[in-house]
């Protein structure tokens, strides 16, 4: 992640005669040794090796591999080209070639990655001898974020306590109260131990509608609207099935929540599928709630496609940028791939339900499947665009705690953590859809984030990284068997100890204020600074000139008030003691006068 | 349900330019708030004069005064040249939208119930005539329609009586060149150091050469006033700009395609003879670009403007989310961003010769200008970084394009002349250099605001800067000869005195707070370092010309001189994509180097840097709308702090009770700069609701992906678990 193929970035770290650097990605790398290191991390091999570099050419050079990352670095190239690949990040390798009768020269591998790479794709990477630690690269994935010994100063477990989150929101009150059901999991596996429910619904008013749940999962408060009252429920699929089955108890629990924000109004339901996709999961048991069983419901379709179907859209993305970019029919080609249209309708569907709660007044309930792809999408960004506190980075950091993490998003499954099964179709670009999402709104609204896109490109790399425990495991509950907070550092320790890198200087606070961003195509553009970062051909100019602008003026106006302070106090004397020197104020003045 | 507001009866007056005539109106129009079909509107007066197209609103009221205002140009006013087309429509159930609008040309037989104006500003007006007495309909219908729409005399444009109505008393020449004096030549071939190898001429003094040449201008040392004078100008390499390293960027009239054998031979020969003379030292190396051949042809340009523009023509919100689907696609297909990227791709050859190679380049065209014009602005736009300052940039549009010799009112099509000439070729060059003040903002002292009124300045008759067709031209109307009935001669107001159109306060909106000024030099060193392009110290060394080189030369020379004299003929330099190697490495290498904002500037060219401007094109459209958001909203912020610096800095010279008077530029103040419209300060149609924008449209079928779409995300049977 610090580095890429590019000279520009390396040649600092690599020219620098300190004793110890810091990289990007807070690497620390002692001089006398070859590669950077993590504290814990340690050397598995190293070879000589031929890397085919898209940009370069062939490239001679040495590979290291150690318990936490590839590193590439040339011996011959000037200026060097370094590649810098987290184990984690690797999602397939493959055996090119085979023993000729030159003998072991013409084995090769071939690395493709999880992401559209943002150092050198190595996606071809003959070796000059045969590793023999292929799969045993994918098990070393898993477990570097157990043996990893870096300090921070902040615990980033800390960040997100449930209780307190929910104190935020003025929960629990007389309508919603909340329940220790699940405290081992007991009722679903999937969901966190700590659930708000309806004060009106007991304890077993809840095991009942889990039973007409997908994998149990019941509708349960995400959010409530301060002035509204009116609540973000999230939930899986009822049981309908072919026969239309139905159930008084998921029912009568539905509309006790229409009830809880004390309006006349519907309770709304947004099923993230397309019609038709809801339809076709009755005949597995699956299903949506229909007009007759709830007649104080009113159904929409989100239209938000599948996890395959995004994830062949990524594929298609990174064919046009990778490793060339599509000239001159860039913009057709980017529309081929139905990326930016897919963050549209996602957009689209939670501005819906971010409206509804807010000026309709209405209590809304959402479900996908299961509750834990495109549910989590729809409820997170819309409580971002209803909740300012979201939008910091420690609000931020909650929010993804809360409705991904704690509410079993699957990223072990979806991104493929130490899994070799690089098809594997459950593997789906669902949480970087929504950073890419979050990246959009940030991009429409500058000042409205407290966070900067460095913020949002340093969570997806770590997504992938298995540096920290934050993204490892598909639930709480297993989670809590691996002991991840105890084992593993959190990705937020890393943040929250460096604040000031990820904190977009343009933020302004606002208050209450809902955020609305506009889901059109003329506003939606392809996330280059991520998608493209590596290619050295397309870069946007770091720092960005009107950041650099505006911290300057920051640092003049500290300055003006420290000399007006002084000048202050030096008048006073003045006053007092009249005999003063004329000369120094000018000499101040022409120091000052550079900006305007 | 209709929401009208009953008409108030009221009498509005239009507001009248010196020169400006009523000529005709009608009362109780509606004008439609575009928005989101919820027919909300205002009753008022519509009129026509012979300067512009007027609704007078029955109910405006003066307390809203916008902090960006056109004194000129009203947010109710269309100038006759701004009107692009006009659309009739009957009304169905009093909806806004309707598939059955007509377009409105010539005469009618029946008058519309609906007028729907489309404006080349990109503004839409819809208007319902339904409760207009018949008479003020047809009167006002045929009104707009005969003066905005058919062809008119050059003396009947709006510029000549408001300059024999309201003489103009201002020196006019701030700080920008006119290059309509010998002087201003001079100057500027010392300026950029060209003086050692190039002269003005004054040959053309009464247009003795031609009619199309500008009274003075500059060409070579060697080129005699007889060749000069041979075939009018033609086929004589004319100067534009010198680079820092002595190498000169020139232009050249090219032979039209002669019938006649022996004709053509005398300008082969002739052409051959030039070439001789200029390649002698000192100039040495010449690389010459036929532009007709290696850029698209106007008919090009003007066909991809005309499908994108109406891209952005967009009178209802169903329209905006009908086209959002499928707007890349829709976008591609016009064309129009490719021809930007083409012609970016074709100012850095141009550059990488000047820069690196240090050869001449001689641009080739037929008249030598329009895409000679662009291209050799551009050029200097990223070379000089004089021309990034707004004096530099409107000298050089006086230089290349109003001196020139652009055919402004025929390309305009201003006079409704002929639909054939007309190809903006100069909104390409805005385009263009719009994609470098995105890319690098502090390299240049005027904002995006700045160009935007540029273009809208286009369509304003009362500046005679876009509004002749050359020199000549002007210099003919203006002496009153064939007026009889005016005293002469015309003093016309330029573009250029922005005093005209913008107080002040508006007029700070056009500068770039974030321009990183040029520091300045210390007087000893202020000689050398002045048109030293600093970029050009870190780009590699240029080798050794080789005599190679030379030959090759020789070579591409007949085979140019070929190609001119029969010309399209086939394509010659760079007609396939393929780009040369040292192209690829001089844009490679200068892109991986930091940005020097006062040397060379390279636009970056690849597919996602290629923007649309959406200032410009999008600012009407109130879905596009974004409260709060958008680049104004950083912008906004680093005004505040600046205004805050600004009066610390006050502050601190009270202290010092010394005032020091430092020439401190004026930062246009916000108000309540959080919810800002991102298009300001066009935002003219403020939404009144903060209801979010929802797409109407649907999800269109991806249909080679159906087994994946059918698919559920993880299969699994519920129902056994049951």
């Amino acid at each position: 992640m610090a580095s890429s193929s590019t000279p520009k970035y390396n040649s600092n770290s690599l020219e620098s005669s300190s004793s110890k650097r810091t990289l990007n990605d807070g690497t620390n790398w002692e001089q006398n040794e070859e590669i950077p290191r993590l504290p814990g991390e340690t050397r598995v091999t190293d070879k000589e090796v031929i890397y085919m570099c898209p940009f370069n050419g062939p490239v001679k050079g040495r590979v290291y591999i150690t318990n936490y990352r590839l590193y590439l670095r040339s011996v011959e190239n000037d200026p060097v080209v370094v590649l810098n690949v987290p184990l984690g990040v690797i999602s397939r390798i493959e055996k090119m070639g085979g023993a000729s009768s030159r003998g072991e020269n013409s084995y090769g591998l071939d690395i493709t990655c999880k992401v559209i790479p943002d150092d050198d794709d190595p996606s071809y990477l003959p070796l000059l001898s045969e590793f023999g630690v292929i799969s045993f690269l994918y098990i070393l994935q898993l477990f570097f974020a157990f043996v990893n010994e870096e300090k921070f100063s902040e615990n980033g477990w800390m960040v997100y306590r449930p209780m307190s989150e929910y104190r935020r929101q003025g929960l629990p009150n007389d309508r919603w109260r909340v329940s220790f059901i699940n405290e081992h999991y007991g009722l679903c596996d999937t969901y966190p131990s700590l659930l708000v429910v309806p004060y009106n619904a007991t304890d077993d008013d809840l095991k009942k509608v889990a039973a007409f749940r997908s994998r149990n999962r019941i509708p349960v408060l995400s959010w409530i609207h301060p002035e509204t009252q009116a609540v973000i429920m999230r939930c899986s699929q009822p049981l309908v099935g072919m026969s239309g089955k139905r159930n008084k108890d998921d029912e009568r629990y539905l509309d006790i929540i229409r009830d809880a924000n004390g309006q006349m109004s519907k309770l709304t339901i947004y099923d993230a599928r397309p019609n038709v996709n809801a339809v076709a999961n009755k005949a597995t048991g699956g299903g949506y709630e229909s007009e007759d069983a709830y007649p104080n419901a009113e159904l929409f379709f989100l239209d938000i496609h599948n996890i395959h179907v995004m994830r062949e859209s990524l594929k298609k993305l990174k064919d046009i940028v990778y490793p060339n970019v599509e000239e001159s029919h860039w913009l057709s080609s980017l529309e081929s791939t139905h990326w930016l249209e897919h963050i549209k309708l996602v957009l689209t569907g939670a501005i819906q339900v971010a409206d509804k709660v807010s000026s309709g007044r209405s209590s809304v309930l959402v479900h996908c499947s299961d509750g834990w792809d495109r549910t989590a999408q729809l409820t997170s960004l819309a409580m971002l665009m209803l909740d300012s506190y979201y939008r910091t980075i420690e609000g931020f950091e909650v929010l993804v705690q809360k409705e991904w993490i704690s509410f079993g998003h699957k990223f072990a499954s979806r991104i493929g953590h130490g899994d070799k099964n690089h098809a594997d179709a459950d593997r789906s670009p669902i949480f970087l859809q929504f950073i890419d999402c979050v990246w959009q709104v940030s991009k429409q609204f500058p000042t409205a984030f407290e966070f900067n896109e460095q913020f949002l490109i340093t969570i997806l790399d770590h997504l992938y990284s298995c540096r920290f425990g934050t993204f490892l495991y598909n639930s709480e509950s297993s989670r809590e068997k691996e002991k991840v907070t105890e084992k593993t550092l959190s990705l937020w320790s890393l943040i929250n100890s460096e604040k000031s890198k990820y904190t977009n200087p343009f933020y302004t606070k606002e208050l209450n204020r809902a955020l609305y961003p506009v889901a059109s195509m003329r506003h939606l553009e392809l996330w280059v600074n991520y998608y493209i970062r590596w290619n050295p051909r397309i870069r946007q100019q770091q720092p960005n000139p009107m950041e650099q602008r505006y911290m300057e003026l920051l640092a003049l106006r500290d300055d003006y008030i420290r000399r007006l302070e002084e000048l202050q106090i030096t008048n006073n004397s003045k006053i007092s003691n009249s005999s003063a020197s004329s000369s120094s104020p000018s000499q101040m003045m022409s120091q000052v006068q550079t900006h305007f | 349900e209709i929401h009208i507001k009953e008409p108030i009866e009221k009498e509005v007056n239009p507001h009248l330019l010196p020169g400006e005539l009523l000529l005709c109106e009608a009362s109780t129009v509606y004008k439609y708030i575009q928005e989101d079909g919820s027919n909300r509107g205002t009753y008022g007066k519509l009129v026509c004069t012979n300067f512009k197209i007027a609704f007078l609103d029955d109910s405006a009221s003066d307390d809203n005064e916008p902090q960006f205002k056109n004194k000129i140009v009203g947010e109710n006013d269309i100038t006759l040249q701004c009107v692009d087309q006009i659309y009739g429509g009957k009304l169905f159930n009093f909806a806004v939208y309707d598939e059955k609008k007509k377009l409105l040309t010539g005469q009618l037989r029946k008058y519309p119930e609906k007028l729907i104006i489309y404006c080349k500003d990109l503004r839409v007006f819809n208007f319902c005539l339904r409760y207009t007495k018949e008479e003020e309909v047809k009167r006002i219908v045929s009104g707009i329609l005969h003066h905005s729409q058919t062809p008119k005399l050059l003396k009947r444009l709006f510029l000549f009586s408001y300059a024999s109505a309201a003489p103009n008393n201002t020196d006019g020449r701030n700080q920008t060149v006119m290059f309509d004096t010998l002087e201003d030549w001079r100057d500027e071939l010392e300026r950029t150091k060209g003086n050692v190898k190039y002269k003005t001429v004054t040959t053309n003094e009464g247009y003795r050469v031609s009619e199309k040449l500008p009274l003075y201008f500059v060409v070579p040392i060697c080129v005699s006033e007889e060749s000069i004078l041979k075939y009018e100008g033609r086929g004589i390499p004319i100067w534009c700009w010198s680079c820092h390293n002595g190498a000169a960027l020139l232009k050249m009239s090219a032979f039209p395609k002669e019938q006649d054998d022996i004709a053509s031979q005398t300008q082969k020969a002739f052409l051959d003879g030039i070439y001789k003379t200029v390649s002698k030292p000192p100039y040495e190396l010449l690389k010459m670009d036929d532009l007709s051949s290696s850029l698209p042809s106007l008919q090009d340009i003007q066909t991809a403007y005309t499908k994108f523009k109406q891209l952005f023509l967009i009178d209802n919100s169903t329209d905006f989310w009908a086209t959002d689907v499928k707007w890349f696609s829709l976008l591609e297909s016009t064309n129009w961003l490719e021809i930007i990227r083409r012609v970016l791709k074709k100012a850095i050859e141009v550059a990488e010769c000047l820069e690196r190679q240090q050869t001449n380049v001689l641009l080739i065209e037929e008249s030598a200008t329009d895409l000679c014009c662009v291209i050799s602005s551009l050029v200097q736009v990223m070379m000089d970084s004089y021309s990034r300052t707004k004096s530099g940039f409107q000298s050089l549009i006086q230089k290349e394009w109003v001196i020139g010799g652009h055919g402004f009112l025929d390309r305009c099509n201003h006079l409704h002349k002929s639909d054939k000439e007309e190809a903006p070729v100069f909104l390409l060059l805005l385009n263009c250099v719009w994609q470098l003040v995105q890319q690098y903002p502090p390299a240049f002292e005027f904002t995006e605001t700045y160009l935007t009124v540029l273009s809208d300045s286009l369509y304003v008759p009362i500046f005679s800067t876009f509004f002749f067709n050359s020199q000549h031209q002007k210099d003919t109307s203006t002496s009153g000869e064939s007026l009889k009935t005016q005293s002469g001669p015309f003093r016309f107001l330029t573009v250029w005195d922005w005093s005209v159109q913008f107080d002040p306060k508006a007029q700070a909106f056009l500068n770039n707070p974030f321009y990183a000024e040029k520091p300045k030099p210390d007087k000893s060193q202020r000689k050398t370092a002045r048109f030293k392009h600093q970029r050009q110290l870190s780009l590699p060394l240029t080798q050794a010309k080789s005599p190679m080189k030379r030959g090759f030369f020789r070579e591409e020379t007949d085979h140019l001189i070929k190609n001119i004299l029969g010309k399209r003929i086939g394509k010659f330099i760079n007609s396939s994509d393929e780009l040369p190697n040292s192209f690829r490495e001089f844009y490679d290498s200068w892109h991986s180097k930091p940005v020097d904002y006062h040397g060379l500037l390279l636009p970056r060219i690849d597919g996602p840097e290629i923007k649309v401007w959406a200032q410009r094109y999008l600012r009407w459209i109130p879905e596009a709308q974004l409260h709060g958001g958008g680049t104004i909203a950083t912008t906004a912020k680093i005004l505040d702090l600046m205004e805050e610096v600004q009066s610390l800095q006050e502050k601190m010279d009270e202290e010092r009770s010394q005032a020091v008077s430092g020439d401190v530029h004026s930062v246009p103040v916000l108000r309540n700069s959080a919810r800002l419209s991102s298009l300001f300060p066009f935002a003219l149609l403020q939404r009144q609701s903060i209801k979010p924008a929802l797409p109407t449209s649907t999800w269109k079928d991806l249909e080679d992906e159906d087994d994946l779409v059918k698919r559920d995300d993880e299969f699994v049977d519920l129902s056994s678990d049951m």
